[in-house]
């Protein structure tokens, strides 16, 4: 257990080394996050439906778009000069290298994340201070399992020709059930109801993680050995 | 300290290895020659443990620990310098922290490489990355080396350099399998010569004193008779 840490936390580190060096991936999602956030606000009628309505669906489908494109990064520099093909070499372990990548992804989807909350309290005015450790517990909550899930797709379809095409079209039928909890959950947060209240939510987005992280790190070396 | 035993795979219905057996001692090369598409890098990466064998077995001493790989791919991340490539993969292989200054910078002295250490890789030319690579593979040291036409792209000079310092490796006591299609690359530094034809060892045995022209005429004649 220490080794497959250790191992995973160099991964993690190299990969955020990488991405913060280029700033390809996060500038991409960032922009993304900042433009759809100026769409919602500046494309809509205010007057037809209350933005405390729809600020949880317009949150919710912003991050999970740019989460989606800061995935599609995760395994793309192994690619640069067959770093991947170094890897599986080396005596790491798989599910360290899988672990490594998740915690990096998340890592970087957080950054999104929060540079997404930070615009979207600008644009929308939604009071979310007096409710912010409920709103992070359900970001985090929320991401953990979709990005185990997207974690090991973007390894499965790195190889592919369309990448980029086929790791949404994979990850959005996973990515529905943390969705429409993440949307309710923060709906109800947003209109003042009790934490018990979405107590039941809260569990199955923990139950979807516990899942589809151990589901996602015990089919990843297959996915990454021929 | 590498022994493959009747190794057999295939891509779908394609045989692209079948009944290969051999064994190395230390210090001693064997040098694969063959055509594009006669099973040599996939019988590289299943000694190395990247494609499981559909029949027979690989095993090197010491496990992936002990194996360095070159080929014409340099596995190593653009955007990070020459010592962070090095550092990144020696901490893989739990190259205690004290030893890999020591070694990084004897590796690159050794390599010519001391101008380019604080260089993004992405900077250095196709010669250099492919030093730089095989400072990468030497790291942790390895007992056995992997060698996938490691000429490829170098010019006549590095060509050479590479030559003498894969003839000092192996007079340390590793072990070597280098593959390649060109006849007149790797025959100094073979102690074992093989032809490979269709996923298969045409020809097998000793170097015994035969040079470049010897070797060329052979392969002609062995292939000749496909």
């Amino acid at each position: 257990m220490p080794d497959l840490l250790r191992h995973a936390w160099l991964v993690a580190r190299k990969d955020l080394q990488v991405e913060f060096r280029s700033r390809t991936a996060l500038t991409l999602a960032l922009v993304f996050t900042a433009l759809v956030l100026v769409v919602f606000e500046y494309g809509r009628d205010p007057t037809a439906v209350p933005t405390l309505d729809l600020a949880p669906s317009i949150l919710w489908v912003t991050f999970s778009f740019a989460a989606v494109l800061a995935l599609n990064r995760a395994f793309h520099a192994e690619l640069e000069n067959d770093a991947l093909e170094g890897l599986l070499l080396s005596p790491i372990s798989r599910s360290s290298l899988f672990w490594g990548k998740l915690g990096a992804n998340l890592v970087f989807v957080a950054l999104v994340q929060l540079t997404g909350l930070a615009l979207f309290v600008l644009f929308f005015d939604v009071p979310v201070w007096r409710v912010w450790w409920p709103l992070i517990l359900v970001m985090v909550l929320a991401s953990v399992g979709f990005i185990a899930v997207g974690t090991l797709f973007s390894a499965m379809v790195v190889r592919t020709r369309f990448a980029e095409l086929m790791l949404p079209v994979l990850l959005l039928p996973f990515l529905l059930p943390p969705l429409i909890a993440a949307v309710t959950v923060t709906a109800k947060l947003l209109g003042g109801r009790p934490l018990s209240e979405v107590l039941g939510w809260l569990r199955l987005l923990a139950a979807y993680d516990l899942t589809f992280v151990t589901l996602a790190t015990l089919l990843f070396p297959a996915t990454v050995t021929e | 300290m590498l022994w493959a035993r009747d190794l057999a795979h295939a891509f779908g219905a394609v045989q692209v290895l079948d009944g290969i057996t051999f064994s190395l001692d230390r210090g001693q090369t064997l040098v694969i020659f063959g055509p594009n598409g006669a099973g040599k890098t996939t019988l590289l990466r299943v000694i190395a443990g990247l494609i499981r064998p559909r029949r027979g077995s690989a095993e090197v001493k010491g496990g992936r620990r002990a194996i360095g790989w070159i080929g014409h791919q340099s596995q190593l991340y653009g955007q990070l310098t020459v010592i962070e490539n090095l550092r990144f993969w020696a901490s893989l292989y739990d190259v205690p922290a004290g030893t890999v200054q020591e070694r990084a910078t004897a590796l690159i002295a050794r390599l010519g490489l001391e101008r380019q250490t604080q260089q993004p890789v992405r900077t250095l030319s196709r010669g250099q990355a492919q030093r730089a690579s095989i400072a990468r593979a030497l790291i942790h040291d390895p007992a056995v080396l992997l060698l996938d036409e490691p000429f490829t792209g170098l010019d006549r000079l590095a060509a050479e350099e590479l030559r003498t310092l894969l003839g000092e490796l192996a007079a340390d006591g590793r072990a070597s399998v280098l593959v390649t299609h060109s006849v007149e690359e790797g025959t100094e530094l073979a102690t074992e010569i093989a032809f490979m034809r269709s996923g298969r060892f045409a020809a097998h045995g000793p170097r015994a004193g035969r040079d470049a022209a010897a070797l060329a005429a052979d392969y002609r004649r062995i292939m000749a008779g496909a």
